[in-house]
């Protein structure tokens, strides 16, 4: 199986912060890691090779520092790495993204299985994944939880419902995110690593994937952000005062108000 | 302090404390409590190359030599030496073969042990000989293609979790600690054993057993190096991992101070944090330097031990007797910073003054240390050559 892993650099920061004369993300001085649910797709992606054979190759679309992604992809013990970098990507919203990083895919020739997080941790839209099956025009399955078989040019899988799960049949090549459910991702290994610091990675400019200038970065991003903000965090306590009988009563009164019981 | 480690070095160090960081500290308590061996952690560690660091590349290792081991190990030992044990006692096991094995033995045994596959043990200590070699009365006859051996070992790490062990037997008793041979036994050989789990005062999650051998066949094949040699393979691989105990020092000393420096800062007696106190605070700046020297005489000695000197038992005795005395002391006085909190199961501290104990006993007792480095002493002080001791 030729296996493709699509991950994204996030700050790593559970508050993350927002400019608030752009409306972006400020990234100065916060570290980045791989999206966590990534983590998740690359392992499903080793698991899968482990079982069925074939390679796993990471893409990325991201500014010359998403390297160091990469790199611990590798270190992990994926098989190869491409960098998707170009000045033209900037300002790429989730349908550019999903048309350049599926560009990037069709570049690397008989793909058979294109895995991705459910979600990345700073967006949040969920809409990269099918968006790429989309521009690819394969089958595709969110919220994958467990691989069953793969094989003779079709795939089964378990996807994650609120009330259970389906089980999803579809033909090869097709695209899946995956949810944290799905496996546990390994630690780096030394030899690893040390392939990680030593691996060429390619960088495949807009010209390189042959993609449609005009549907790359700014131009080719519909999405418009009026304001992002922070909604405001307020921690409503109220004291009840009296003798305990009186306390009772008013902390069952207000309860049932509130539908709680 | 900064020793300049290589980039690879630092490598190991960082993915050792990773692996100590988030497979570790989460079930230390726990394993400690159950005294359950750590066989997820060693799957973790094998999966991480980590057996292999000291291993050459062509039998499936690294191909680094003792400081890159002992980088792993103590960086393991800051957060729970009963795990760094285990896995420091595979490597115990493996060095006899690695130091006197013929091709086929290495070619065999070192790539199962460096891929995290097997674990292995070595079996030197018996009832009645501990430091004493020349005590050992566990026998091994030639009888055509196969050794018989018949004995018992005791306390031996790793014992019965391990796969592949490498045993020290008397060939010829006439000839006390030189008709001692070393042998590879495998788990499951016919007539091999193992006695119960002892119950230990600390590094509980270890497994220590006895190995019992009764009639036990294995091929002839299976013999270091040649008859009379036992000796000789057990000092060698003494001066090969004794570091690795040291290095169980360093990281345990250290792993101790995190714990009452941070205690020191939150815990306010009389208006003030503790950390305030002139008192505490020399005994943190004691700990801090004992640890830092212990730590820097470590990475002295392993260098010089990886340049492959003629003789290192002094420098690798020297190294094991002062961090391992360093870690009984700084984890007592971790306990006494902490006070009852130190005293109680709910803080590691209690556990890292239990399991600092078996460091100055295990791998030679720190008195047979100085037996060493005193006779090595005397030999450089007069070139003369005599009785020998190990642990």
């Amino acid at each position: 199986m030729k296996i493709v892993v699509c991950i994204k650099q996030v700050p790593d920061v559970a508050d993350v912060r927002i400019d608030p004369e752009t409306n972006t993300l400020i990234r100065e001085g916060v570290p980045s890691i791989i999206n966590p649910f990534d983590m998740y797709a690359m392992e499903e992606g080793i698991r899968l090779r482990e079982r069925f054979g074939g390679e796993v190759i990471v893409l990325t679309m991201g500014p010359p520092q998403a390297e160091a992604a990469l790199r611990e992809a590798i270190s992990m013990g994926i098989d190869q790495a491409v960098l998707v970098s170009d000045r033209a990507f900037a300002g790429s919203d989730t349908l550019a993204t999903s048309y350049t990083l599926a560009m990037a895919i069709g570049k690397l020739g008989a793909v058979d299985l294109v895995l991705c997080g459910k979600q990345a941790i700073d967006g949040d839209t969920a809409q990269v994944g099918p968006g790429i099956a989309e521009n690819l025009n394969w089958g595709f399955a969110a919220y994958v939880r467990k691989i069953e078989d793969a094989g003779d040019g079709e795939i089964t899988v378990e996807r994650l419902m609120d009330d259970g799960y389906d089980v999803v049949r579809t033909q090869l090549p097709a695209v899946m995110t995956v949810v944290k459910e799905i496996n546990e991702p390994r630690l780096p290994s030394l030899k690893g690593k040390m392939r990680a610091k030593k691996i060429e990675i390619p960088v495949w400019s807009s010209e390189a994937i042959g993609a449609d200038p005009e549907r790359l970065g700014l131009k080719g991003s519909p999405t418009q952000v009026w304001k992002i903000f922070t909604p405001e965090f307020r921690r409503k306590g109220e004291l009840l005062q009296g003798e305990p009988r009186e306390q009772v009563d008013r902390l069952v009164a207000e309860i049932r108000r509130m539908n709680i019981v | 302090m900064d020793y300049f480690l290589s980039e690879e070095q630092l490598m190991i160090k960082e993915l050792a404390a990773q692996i100590a960081r988030e497979k570790v500290l989460p079930v230390r308590a726990e394993l400690d409590e159950k005294e359950e061996f750590p066989w997820e952690i060693m799957r973790v560690l094998g999966e991480a190359d980590m057996f292999g660091l000291y291993i050459p590349e062509e039998y499936g290792g690294l191909g680094g030599g003792i400081l890159e081991n002992c980088l792993a190990i103590e960086e393991l030992s800051r957060v729970c030496i009963a795990v760094s044990v285990s896995f420091a006692a595979s490597g115990l096991g493996a060095y006899p073969i690695l130091l006197y094995g013929n091709a086929e033995q290495k070619q065999k045994y070192l790539p199962p042990v460096a891929g995290g596959k097997s674990l292995a043990a070595f079996g030197l200590t018996e009832p009645n000989a501990g430091s004493d070699a020349g005590g050992i009365q566990t026998t091994a006859v030639k009888d055509g293609d196969s050794y018989i051996l018949n004995g018992t070992k005791q306390w031996i790490t790793n014992g019965g979790e391990a796969e592949i062990y490498s045993i020290i037997a008397m060939t010829d008793r006439s000839r006390g600690a030189r008709g001692a041979s070393a042998f590879i036994v495998e788990k499951g050989a016919p007539g091999f054993n193992f006695g119960k789990k002892e119950k230990k005062m600390g590094i509980r999650a270890s497994a220590t057993r006895e190995l019992i051998f009764e009639d036990c066949r294995i091929p002839a094949a299976n013999l270091l190096a040649r008859e009379g040699m036992g000796f000789i393979v057990t000092m060698k691989t003494l001066d090969k991992s004794r570091p690795g105990i040291a290095a169980q020092g360093v990281g345990l000393s250290q792993g101790a101070i995190d714990e009452a420096a941070t205690y020191a800062k939150s815990r306010v007696q009389f208006g003030k944090p503790i950390a305030a106190q002139q008192a505490i605070q020399h005994m943190l700046a004691d700990m801090t330097t004992q640890t830092e020297a212990a730590r820097a005489l470590l990475y002295a000695g392993c260098k010089f031990l990886d340049s492959n000197p003629k003789s290192i038992s002094k420098e690798a005795a020297m190294v094991k007797l002062f961090a391992t005395d360093t870690a009984m002391k700084v984890t007592t006085d971790a306990v006494q910073i902490m006070g009852g909190y130190g005293y109680m199961r709910e803080y590691p501290v209690e556990k890292m003054m239990r399991d600092a104990k078996i460091l100055q006993i295990y791998e030679g007792t720190n008195q047979i240390q100085r037996n060493v480095i005193g006779l090595e002493l005397i030999k450089e002080y007069t070139g003369k050559k005599e009785g020998v001791a190990v642990g």
